[in-house]
């Protein structure tokens, strides 16, 4: 049902203080917090991140074979992060300095911490109560004005499955697709935290979420009020960028609310993130993107993108994409899962999502799985390309991949060490890194954080 | 197209099918049986007449078989697909092509999948193109706890799908019955024992009317489920006669009832039905707290149709869901099927997926997988078991269907799939809407002229 119109998710994970402790003891390392994270803090932007680093020990995975997330792949490697941040990746010989914590990758794959750009986890959360619906403000087809951040549940437990068994550390929350302008996304680090602040990502640009085609114009239409119609669609979008242009062109505008997103928009500050199913009508927003200013950064779902891969690629606009989703709804009627492979095959950006809340648990698997639809038709994607689907090519496409999404030195420490190929049915992350903090441990239950909803019911703290 | 299908289905499977059955052997593959064992290399199996004739090493090939070489590839059963909505729907949002549930009807128990199911539908040959060969075909209920009598089908590409109709009933149990009984699980309960006790009223008052039990019916014996006699009930009567007609045989134990349940308590309250209706035939559907419970369900002998990958408290009947469910009430002795639609993702042509992610999670400290046979066996001979065909389907044992895929690599694995696959040993078409567009979107090259003239 989510598909039609929302999605859920949900939870949120409590690191207990003695895992705490465990993580930190090794050896010397600070408490430092990111710079970027002091920069974004050091603002006047309210709900700023209040997220810091947990404390973490200088790590040195030894012998895995290394995905770097940029299209990289070492075999029997070496992956070495200290104070929060990737020191360097290289080959046997890569020489691990003095005070390294070793952790033996033999046999095993590391990644980057994966990352999913379309999720609702916290603004759908799991109970999928009515009183946990906070993902649609379905009540006017342009709400730019509202903000993702101010619907997320923390304790959505849904944020500690996509931890455990999908290695996600970094992910955007996205208001649904009720409306044409959805309002803001907020990108989160996936970290328990008490408050949504605490899980910000410091220094993640904003993105607004768009919608096209049926949801909005049946949300509306069934309501006998604009848009009922594509044509409705667009004509309500362009009165509003015409609004937008306006207020942007006033030198002192008096504050308002929904404006300030746009005008963010069309000044390139906050990215458009476009919920758009057929291909015919990914070609009217990009002319529609061209004739305000503003650039659409991914198209979601995006599911006929291989009719004009050829178009996203001359556009710069990338893909986010299910592998094999199809049929649900009229407008995912021509899905196929060779759609990613195509898309790739032209030189455009693949972006591997998820909008689920179980999908997000297993991104990898879905990435897997249209690489062989490729291969099956001729398209040979090598492994590390297809990694960088759920990795640097989704924090390119949410303004972050100068941050994290590959292992490159100076990056964030978000790591995944898998128990085998990443691209295999049979392989978990065996330990999740965050900002170079140990954040799971499939071997450790303590590890295993719990949401407050979850503590002292049926199956609480089991594997799941 | 309701009384052909009967016909067909009381023949025998393999001359209904109207394209020829191959006479075939596929040799030097890795073969699964299905059963639960692992897999055996450079093994042959043997299809003749429709049947599977033999599998395994040391099998010699009849003359007259064509040989076809399976190096490099894995041979499984055919998949049974359960609890699916294949050839109920062409687009699920599109209201008009969609069957899955009548919520405006008068009716509940009554309604039957069999005559509206649409093999051309293209989820047939979607799900045909990643193996599926066989399924159970449900209704969902719509305006009562009962959703009506869902089918078995197989997935040939011709019009003859239904092979067993009416072959179970179906309940909802849980918060969802609640709401449709009237908004609460009190009401779930009154309803469906009022429901079945009108309908063991109603069979004796049929009997005693008519003296005699409906015998025209081979496939269940006794009172036509579809055609109520003409029965003069007294008292406060809730079901209409078709519906009451229809839960005659489930009352009798003659027709299946899937319970669709998923909190613990509610799991043992169902099984408790059985102390009133001693003869009901149940199979639990959902059961995401079945792992609590599991000895118990073991004990009863209910088998459980599940999705795999449910680790989320979705509701408040799902508290203790984890991906673990599976393989805990497997290791208690429950027959688990991996089945249904758990998440938007899900679908039929994924159920190797589900499977093997069975298996992965028997890597995971204090999580319960399951080995690699036995996950095969949720989507293959234990489904098709739990449908009421154990031995004849799923299974590559002499004299079963001789249903097979052909497989580029291990069947549970990502990158694998069906390269052939073989209904009643006819060798199916793996083309559809889907590969269609593939093929014409493999360039977007419109320098002669547009795709649209490329087919």
């Amino acid at each position: 049902m989510g598909r039609y119109l929302k999605k859920g998710g949900p939870s949120v994970l409590l690191l207990t203080a003695a895992a705490l402790a465990l993580a930190g003891c090794t050896a010397a390392s600070g408490n430092d917090r990111p710079a970027v994270a002091a920069s974004a803090a050091a603002g006047d932007e309210p709900y700023a991140s209040t997220y810091e680093r947990y404390p973490g020990v200088p790590t040195a995975i030894v012998g895995a074979t290394i995905y770097d997330g940029a299209g990289g792949m070492i075999e029997n490697g070496v992956v070495l992060f200290a104070d929060g941040e990737v020191v360097g990746i290289g080959g046997a010989d890569l020489a691990i300095p003095a005070g390294y914590t070793r952790v033996d990758g033999t046999g095993r794959f590391v990644t980057p911490g994966i990352i999913d750009i379309h999720s609702h986890l916290g603004d759908y959360p799991t109970p999928s109560v009515q009183a946990h619906s906070d993902g649609n403000e379905a009540t006017d087809p342009t709400t730019p004005e509202v903000w993702a951040e101010h619907s997320v549940w923390p304790q959505d437990p849904g944020f500690s499955r996509a931890l455990a068994n999908g290695g996600i550390t970094s992910l955007q929350i996205l208001p649904g697709s009720a409306n044409l302008m959805g309002g803001r996304s907020v990108t989160l680090k996936n970290v328990p935290s008490r408050t949504v602040q605490g899980m910000k990502f410091p220094g993640a640009p904003y993105s607004m979420k768009m919608a096209c085609g049926e949801n909005p114009k049946r949300v509306y239409g069934g309501r006998g009020r604009m848009p009922s119609t594509r044509m409705g669609n667009f004509a309500v979008n362009r009165e509003t960028w015409i609004a937008a242009q306006e207020y942007a062109a006033e030198e002192n505008p008096d504050r308002d609310l929904a404006m300030e997103t746009l005008a963010g928009v069309l000044n390139g500050d906050i990215l458009i993130q476009n919920h758009c199913y057929r291909a015919d009508e990914m070609a009217l927003v990009m002319s529609m993107a061209d004739e305000f200013g503003y650039q659409v950064t991914a198209f979601h779902h995006a599911v006929e993108s291989y009719k004009i891969a050829d178009m996203l690629r001359d556009n710069d606009v990338c893909s986010a994409v299910w592998a094999d989703w199809y049929g649900f709804k009229m407008e995912a009627y021509d899905a196929i899962p060779e759609n990613a492979a195509l898309i790739h095959n032209q030189g455009a950006c693949v972006v591997i999502h998820s909008d689920d809340e179980n999908g997000i648990q297993r991104l990898n698997q879905e990435a897997a799985k249209a690489q062989a639809d490729g291969r099956r038709m001729g398209i040979e994607i090598a492994d590390a390309d297809v990694i960088s689907w759920i990795t640097l090519n989704a924090a390119r496409a949410m303004g972050i991949a100068d941050m994290t999404g590959s292992l490159e030195a100076g990056k964030m420490a978000d790591v995944v060490l898998w128990n085998g190929d990443p691209l295999s049915i049979y392989s978990r992350p065996e330990m999740v890194w965050i900002d170079g903090a140990v954040m799971y441990d499939m071997n450790d239950p303590r590890m295993r954080p719990v949401s407050d909803f979850e503590l002292g019911q049926p199956g609480e703290g089991d594997v799941k | 197209m309701k009384r052909l299908l009967t016909l067909a289905a009381s023949a025998a499977a393999l001359t209904a099918s109207p394209a020829l059955a191959q006479n075939v052997a596929i040799t030097g593959a890795t073969v699964a049986l299905g059963d639960g064992s692992e897999p055996i290399e450079n093994a042959t199996v043997v299809v003749q007449n429709g049947r599977v004739v033999a599998a395994g090493t040391g099998v010699a090939v009849p003359a007259g078989v064509t040989v076809l070489d399976g190096s490099g590839t894995w041979v499984t059963p055919g998949l049974f697909a359960s609890v699916t909505n294949l050839g109920l729907v062409d687009v699920d949002a599109v209201s008009e092509s969609n069957d899955v549930d009548a919520d405006d009807s008068p009716f509940s128990a009554a309604l039957d999948v069999a005559p509206v199911i649409n093999p051309m539908a293209q989820d047939f040959g979607y799900s045909r193109a990643g193996g599926v060969t066989r399924a159970s075909v449900m209704p969902e209920a719509g305006a009562s706890i009962f959703g009506g009598q869902g089918a078995i089908v197989d997935l040939g590409a011709d019009f003859d799908a239904v092979r067993h109709p009416r072959a179970f009933q179906v309940v909802e149990f849980g918060e969802r019955g609640a709401r449709l009984a009237g908004g609460s699980r009190t009401a779930v309960h009154t309803l469906l024992r009022n429901a079945l006790h009108e309908a063991g009223s109603y069979e004796q008052d049929a009997q005693s009317r008519s003296g005699s039990r409906d015998a025209g019916q081979p496939e269940f014996p006794g009172l036509d489920s579809r055609r109520p006699n003409n029965v003069d009930r007294q008292g406060d009567v809730l079901l209409t006669r078709f519906d009451a007609a229809a839960l005659v045989p489930v009352v009798r134990g003659e027709q299946k009832l899937y319970v669709k349940v998923e909190r613990a308590s509610d799991i043992l309250t169902a099984l408790a039905l059985r102390e009133e209706f001693p003869a009901l035939d149940m199979v639990l559907v959902g059961a995401a707290e079945g792992w609590m419970v599991a000895e118990q369900i073991a004990a009863a002998g209910v088998p459980v149709i599940t999705a795999a990958l449910r680790d989320l408290p979705v509701s408040f009947e799902q508290l203790a869901a984890t991906q673990s469910n599976v393989g805990r009430m497997v290791d208690a002795g429950v027959r688990v099927a991996i089945g249904g639609y758990d998440s938007s993702g899900d679908h039929p042509r994924n159920l190797p997926q589900q499977a093997g992610n069975m298996v992965a999670l028997n890597r995971v400290p204090g999580a319960t997988g399951l080995t690699w046979g036995e996950a095969l066996a949720t989507i293959t001979s234990v489904a098709a078991e739990v449908a009421g065909l154990g031995g004849r389907v799923g299974v590559l044992s002499a004299g079963a269907h001789g249903d097979l895929v052909v497989w580029d690599g291990d069947p549970l694995e990502t990158s694998s799939a069906p390269v052939r696959v073989f209904v009643d040993g006819v060798e199916q078409p793996l083309t559809n809407h889907q590969t269609r567009l593939r093929d014409r979107y493999r360039t977007l090259d419109e320098s002669e002229r547009p795709r649209a003239y490329e087919r």
